[in-house]
C-alpha cells in the first residue's frame, strides 16, 4: 500500500531541505561582520530537480541502479545588492527578510506532516 | 537539524559579547595617560572569523557556520601626546602619553554589536518556536 510505504512523500525530505536552509542563513546572520564572508543560500529548485522521490528499483543484477539522492547540494552564493569593502556579501535587512521566508516554508512543510499524520491516524482508526 | 541553528546563532552571541567587553575596555581607558608611548593603552579591536573548516571542529566547536573571535588587535593610530608637567605621570620634559582611543568610533561600534547580538537572538526565538511546532508534530 502506498500510504503506508511511503507516508510522507516528499514532505520528509522537503523538511530536511527547509532545514538546512534555516541553517545557512542563521550562518549568514552570525557572520555578518566577518570580513570577506561569501553569504550562501539554497537553490530548491536544483535540490528538487536533483532529488528522485520514486527511484526505479533494480531488479536484476544488471539494471542500473537510478539511486535516490544524487546530490542535495545546491548551495549557491547570494549575490549583493551593494557590496561593502571588507568584502563581506551579508546584507542583513536581506537575510532577515529570507530567515523569515525560510521560517514560513518550514512550517508550511510541517503543516503537510501533519495533515499526513492526521490522516493515517484517521484511516487506521477507521471510525 | 534545528540544533545547529542555536550553536551557529551562540557562537555570534559570543563573539559580539567580546566585541562590546572590548569597547567597554576601549572607552574605560579612553583617559589613561602613560609616560612613555609604548605603554600608551591602545583601543582593542576584535578579528572575527567564520567556522569553515576541520581545524575548527578539532578546536571545540560543534557545527561549521558560525562564528569566533580569531584575535583581539591593538588599534595602529597615533596616540596622544599632551604637555602636562603637572601629571604624576609625566616624563621629564613634562610630557603624557593619551590613549589613541576614538569615543565616537567606540560608540558606534557598541550600537552595532548591540544590533548584531539582537539580530541573533531573533534567530534563536524562531528557531525555538520552530522547534516546539517540530515536536508538537506528534499530536497531529
Amino acid at each position: 500500500m502506498k500510504l503506508l510505504e511511503n507516508p510522507f512523500g516528499i514532505h520528509e525530505k522537503a523538511l530536511a531541505v527547509r532545514n538546512q536552509r534555516m541553517e545557512l542563513i542563521s550562518a549568514n546572520i552570525a557572520n555578518a561582520d566577518t570580513p570577506l564572508f561569501r553569504a550562501k543560500d539554497i537553490d530548491f529548485k536544483k535540490v528538487l530537480a536533483n532529488t528522485n522521490p520514486s527511484p526505479m528499483a533494480a531488479t536484476n543484477s544488471r539494471h542500473f541502479d537510478t539511486g535516490e539522492v544524487e546530490n542535495m547540494n545546491g548551495i549557491v552564493y547570494r549575490t549583493p545588492y551593494n557590496s561593502s569593502v571588507d568584502g563581506n556579501t551579508v546584507e542583513i535587512n536581506v537575510e532577515q527578510a529570507k530567515y523569515g521566508e525560510a521560517a514560513t516554508q518550514y512550517q508550511a512543510t510541517l503543516q503537510f506532516l501533519e495533515s499526513r499524520i492526521a490522516g493515517i491516524r484517521k484511516s487506521l482508526r477507521g471510525d | 537539524m534545528l540544533k545547529n541553528i542555536f550553536e551557529i546563532a551562540g557562537t555570534a552571541l559570543t563573539a559580539q559579547t567580546i566585541r562590546m567587553n572590548t569597547t567597554a575596555s576601549n572607552l574605560a581607558n579612553a583617559g589613561s595617560v602613560s609616560p612613555t608611548e609604548e605603554e600608551a593603552f591602545r583601543a582593542k579591536r576584535p578579528v572575527f572569523r567564520a567556522l569553515v573548516d576541520q581545524a575548527d571542529l578539532n578546536a571545540g566547536f560543534n557545527v561549521l557556520g558560525g562564528v569566533k573571535v580569531k584575535e583581539v588587535v591593538d588599534s595602529s593610530d597615533p596616540v596622544r601626546k599632551v604637555h602636562d608637567p603637572g601629571n604624576p605621570e609625566a616624563n621629564e620634559e613634562g610630557f603624557v602619553f593619551l590613549s589613541n582611543v576614538n569615543e565616537v568610533t567606540e560608540m558606534v561600534e557598541m550600537v552595532a554589536a548591540s544590533r548584531s547580538f539582537q539580530n541573533n537572538v531573533e534567530v534563536v526565538t524562531t528557531a525555538r518556536q520552530l522547534m516546539m511546532r517540530t515536536l508538537d508534530i506528534t499530536k497531529a
